[in-house]
This record gives structure tokens, sequence and C-alpha cells, in this order.
């Protein structure tokens, strides 16, 4: 018998590289089919040296194929793992590699979605913002470069598993770990939307409820402290100035309380957090999310120009 | 202002990079805090295109390609409003509007990417053939291709967008009244919440509901900040974990029925 052909870990890192340009080709009709064939071909030249077998195997993984690009790692690891086999002599038949892609592509793609596009981006992408919209490029670097970090460590790491385990990843993924990790995911998500709902979202009612007068005394006489700095002290004038704040006493005459201020006092962030409710509730009806990014638009428009904003 | 052959280069390549990754979702260049910040930097404007970035990004927040639907596209808004942004002249006064054009770009972009998916099939039927022959040079080539097709989806308009006189942008941006501009400011400080929702909708269960309420409440206190904020979450994620790991070995051990006093009521 022949010596056993082994993927060599550069081969597998030649696939897990190309793996980066899994949805390159992606099309309406079998979708990342083309990236699935792109990042097999390193190990179909190395396990497969007879010409029809490489047909086979090429128009084996021209088939569909779609998943979150990152979690396609685990599912390229078992993939390796069962070509290997069948080039060594292995009774492994095209149902078995397409039923193993196929299975696994549903189910984590379930996983990867939530994780990676709804947990990991927003959360990085929202520190990152903070401290880009600040104008610091800190912001702009640590995204790329974390992200980056994250991504190829989790496709490395899960291609490499997926290829140890074999079709043994099948059954671990309906227990264990994996679960953990998304509700965990879950878990952060949602109390870090809840904050990020607070802090970002910003809607401002601009009408007056009330304007009340300050009494005599309880807010700073600026006349007075002007005539004090013209007479040539002015680091007397802002020492009486500031301490005269710092006591407490109002800014100006009059004191001024928006429709804004007492929703602040009721809830902060009420109307907001009201408002992203509507827009889930429209989005479930399967409004476009264009239409209604569209309509807070136009509503911002309105609203200002009535002086509700 | 106007761009010397460099910064045109330049520019191309970023619109390029990001049109390549609005459908490889990899490396994200496409992302708006990274392409704003490398359109500003390449064009000289690193600080408008960085706070530009930053702010949309937190409105790109929930767009995301999910099976086969197609979101929003991050590369085509990021890349021309930056673009916008510095011919504009505005410094970072010019930021709303920069945003507001961002969002129909976003839509234009969107039919582009279809577009080139459908393009895409004719491609992959190449492949077939070439499977056929065992050319794996030619499958190379065709997704190699595939994926320059999607740079130039972005690099085209980018470009175009260079060479549209100063004049015509400015006049364009200045025609806006203030009032349009200011009321879509407030439109962008709401458009956020689409897709805090469009993320929520996706993750929402039972389970994990109330941690979106401890969340808002704890964000009124101003003195945590979003890092802060993001390690009470892990915390309260382990914790959460670890109790459900105890409570289920707890009950599978007690015959798994979770309820010790009915066991021992069963025993008699």
């Amino acid at each position: 018998m022949a010596e056993k052909i082994t993927l060599s870990k550069s081969d597998r890192s030649a696939v897990c590289f190309r793996s980066t340009f899994l949805q390159g080709s992606w099309n309406y009709e079998r979708m990342q089919n083309g990236g699935f064939v792109f990042a097999m071909i390193p190990a179909i030249k190395k396990l497969y040296p007879k010409k029809e077998d490489q047909v086979a195997a090429l128009e084996r993984h021209l088939e569909f194929f779609n998943t979150h690009p990152y979690v396609a790692s685990p599912i390229i690891g078992v993939t390796l793992a069962l070509e290997e086999e069948r080039a060594n002599g292995a009774n492994v038949e095209d149902e078995a590699i397409q039923g193993v892609k196929v299975g696994m592509m549903g189910p984590l793609a379930g996983v990867g979605d939530p994780v990676f596009w709804f947990t990991v981006r927003p959360l990085l992408g929202a520190i990152a913002a903070s401290f880009a919209m600040g104008g610091s490029i800190l912001g702009p670097i640590m995204f790329f470069v974390v992200w980056n970090l994250i991504r190829y460590g989790f496709m490395f790491y899960t291609q490499e598993f997926g290829y140890q385990a074999g079709t043994a990843i099948t059954k671990d993924l309906s227990g264990g770990l994996l679960g953990k990790i998304t509700k965990g995911a879950s878990i952060l998500g949602m109390f870090v939307l809840g904050a990020l709902i607070e802090r970002w979202v910003s809607i401002n009612f601009t009408p007056v409820v009330s304007t009340i007068t300050n009494p005599d005394g309880s807010y700073i006489d600026w006349e007075a402290l002007g005539q004090a700095g013209t007479s040539g002290n002015f680091g007397q004038m802002l020492h009486d100035a500031f301490s005269a704040y710092g006591s407490g006493l109002y800014m100006e005459p009059t004191r001024v309380t928006t429709l804004q201020d007492n929703l602040n006092g009721l809830v902060p962030g009420l109307v907001p957090l009201l408002l992203t409710f509507l827009c889930m509730h429209l989005l479930k009806k399967k409004v476009s999310p264009i239409a209604i990014i569209i309509s807070l638009f136009i509503v911002g428009i309105v609203g200002h120009a009535i002086h509700l904003l | 202002m106007t761009f010397n052959f460099l910064q045109v280069i330049l520019v191309v390549i970023v619109a390029f990079l990001a049109g390549m990754e609005g459908i490889l979702d990899e490396f994200q260049f496409h992302q708006p805090i990274v392409a704003c910040t490398l359109i500003g930097l390449v064009t000289g404007h690193l600080a408008e295109g960085i706070i530009l970035g930053g702010t949309l990004q937190l409105m790109a927040m929930g767009w995301a390609n999910i099976g086969a639907a197609v979101a929003p596209d991050a590369a085509l808004a990021s890349v021309a409003s930056a673009i916008i942004l510095v011919k504009g002249g505005q410094g970072t006064s010019g930021v709303p509007t920069a945003i507001a054009v961002a969002i129909p770009l976003a839509v234009a972009g969107l039919f582009l990417t279809m577009v080139c998916r459908t393009l895409a099939v004719p491609i992959v039927h190449g492949m077939d053939a070439a499977a056929k022959n065992a050319d794996f040079g030619k499958i190379e080539l065709l997704q190699i291709a595939a994926i320059g097709m999607q740079g130039l989806r972005i690099a085209i308009p980018a470009c175009a967008l260079m060479f549209v006189s100063d004049q015509v942008v400015m006049d364009a941006l200045n025609a806006l009244p203030p009032l349009i501009t200011d009321g879509m400011a407030i439109g962008g400080g709401m458009v956020v919440a689409v897709g805090y929702a469009m993320v929520i909708n996706m993750m929402a269960n039972k389970e994990v509901w109330p941690f979106l309420f401890i969340g808002f409440t704890v964000a009124a206190i101003s003195d945590i900040t979003l890092i802060g904020l993001g390690i009470i979450a892990v915390a309260m994620a382990f914790i959460y974990l670890n109790l459900e790991e105890k409570a289920g070995t707890g009950g599978g051990s007690g015959g798994g029925s979770g309820d010790p006093l009915g066991d021992i009521l069963n025993d008699y």
C-alpha cells in the first residue's frame, strides 16, 4: 500500500488564507461555491495526483454552499479531514462530504451571524466610534487591528479544530460550548445595546414648558461683574464669577424648562428606547430599513420646521 | 479642493479595497470607520475623515449581509460621502450633510451589489467548465476577477465623483437650506435606532431581554464609560452562565424534577 498522503500544517495554512476570499464570487445561483473551491485548491492538488480525481473533487466543491464567512472555517477543516481520508482509500462517499458541508452550514451560520455581525462588530464599532467622534485616530486603528486579530485567530483555530475533530465535530455542535458562547454573546449584546440606546440615540424635544423668573440675588449679576472687570481687575472678576457659579447661583435671570428636561427627570433616554421598539416593530412587519431611515430624516426636518425638535 | 494625481490614485485604491470588502466582509475596509479614515488620510483631511467615519459607523451598526440578503452598502456610502466631505471643504461642519448624502448612496450601492452578484453567476459557470479540465489556474483567475469586479463597483463611482467640479459639489451642498441640514442632523440622531432595532430583533429572546433594560438603566450613570459598561456586561454573562450550569447539574442529580420536596414525596 502506498504511503499515506497527509495535509501538512502549511497546506492547511494555505487553505485558511484562501478562505479569506470565500465570498469573492458570491452569486445568486450557488452563492459561496466559487470561494469554497478556491480555498480547497491547495488541498486538492496535494491529495489527488490523478487528473480524474482532481476533476471530481473540483466539481464536488462547486456545489451550493453558503454560511457565515468565518464559521466556514470549521466546515473547511472537517472537509479537509474527510478529503484526506478519501484520498487514502477510505470509502467516503460524495454524499457524506456534501452532507457534512450542508448539515453544518445552517446551524453554524446561526452562530456566526449573531456573534460576529450583531455582537462583536457593533460593540467594537461603537467603542471605536466613540473615540473617532472625538477625532482620535486610535478609534479606527483599534477597530481594524482588534477585529482582524479576532477574525484570523478564530478562522485559523476553528479550521484546525475542525480538521482534528473530523466528523466528530457535528456531534459537538449540538451540545455544550458553542451554545454557551452564543448565549453569553447575546447577554453581552443585549446589555450593551440597552446602554447604547441611552447614550447614542438622540432626540431632543425643544418646546419650552415653563419660564420661571429667578428671584433677585439668586442669579449672577453679570453687569456688576462686568463693571468690576472694566475697572481693570480681570482676575478678581473671573474669581467672583466662578465662586458665584460654584455657590449655586443661576446663570440667567430666568430659568427655562423644556419638554426634554421633564422627560429626562422621568427616565433619561425613554423616548430613544420607545423609538427603538417602534423600529423593531416596523422591521418585524417587513418594512424596509431604508424606508424607516428615510422617514426618520423626514421626521427630523418636519419636526425641526415646527420647532418640536 | 481639487485632487492631485497621487491623491486620485490613492483614493481609487482605497475605494477598490472597500468594494472588495463589501462582498468579502473579512478585513472590514468597507466599514465607515476604516474607509472614511483612509480617504481622509490620503487626501490630507484625516481629522474630518475620522469624525465622519465614527458617526457613520454608529448608523451602519446593524447593516450586515445575512444569508442571501444584501445590506445597505456601507462601502459606497462611506467612500462617496468622505469624498464629498473633502471636496466640499467645509471641514467638520460638513459632516451632517455628508451623512445625509450617505443614505441614498447606500441604497444605490445596494443595487450595484445585486447587479454584481448576478454577474457572478456566469463567472462560476466558467469555473464549472474549467473544473472539467482540472484547470486550477483558470478557476483561480475567475475568482480573482469576481473580486476585482466588486472592487470596481466602488472604485469607478469614486473616481467619477472626484472629477465632478468642486463648484457643482459646493453648489449642491450650499443649495440646501439650514432648515434641511439641521433637520437632517436631528434625523441622523434618531436613525441610529434603526440599526439597534435590527440587532435586537436578531438577538432577543425571553431569556436575554432583561439585560437590555439593565444596560439601558445603568447607562444613565454617565461616569461609567463604554468600556466600563462592557466589563459589567461580561461579568453578568459569566454569572448567568455559571448559575445556569449549577441549576442544570443540581436538577440532574436530584432526579431531574428540580424540586427536592417533590422528590422526597415521590420516594414515599
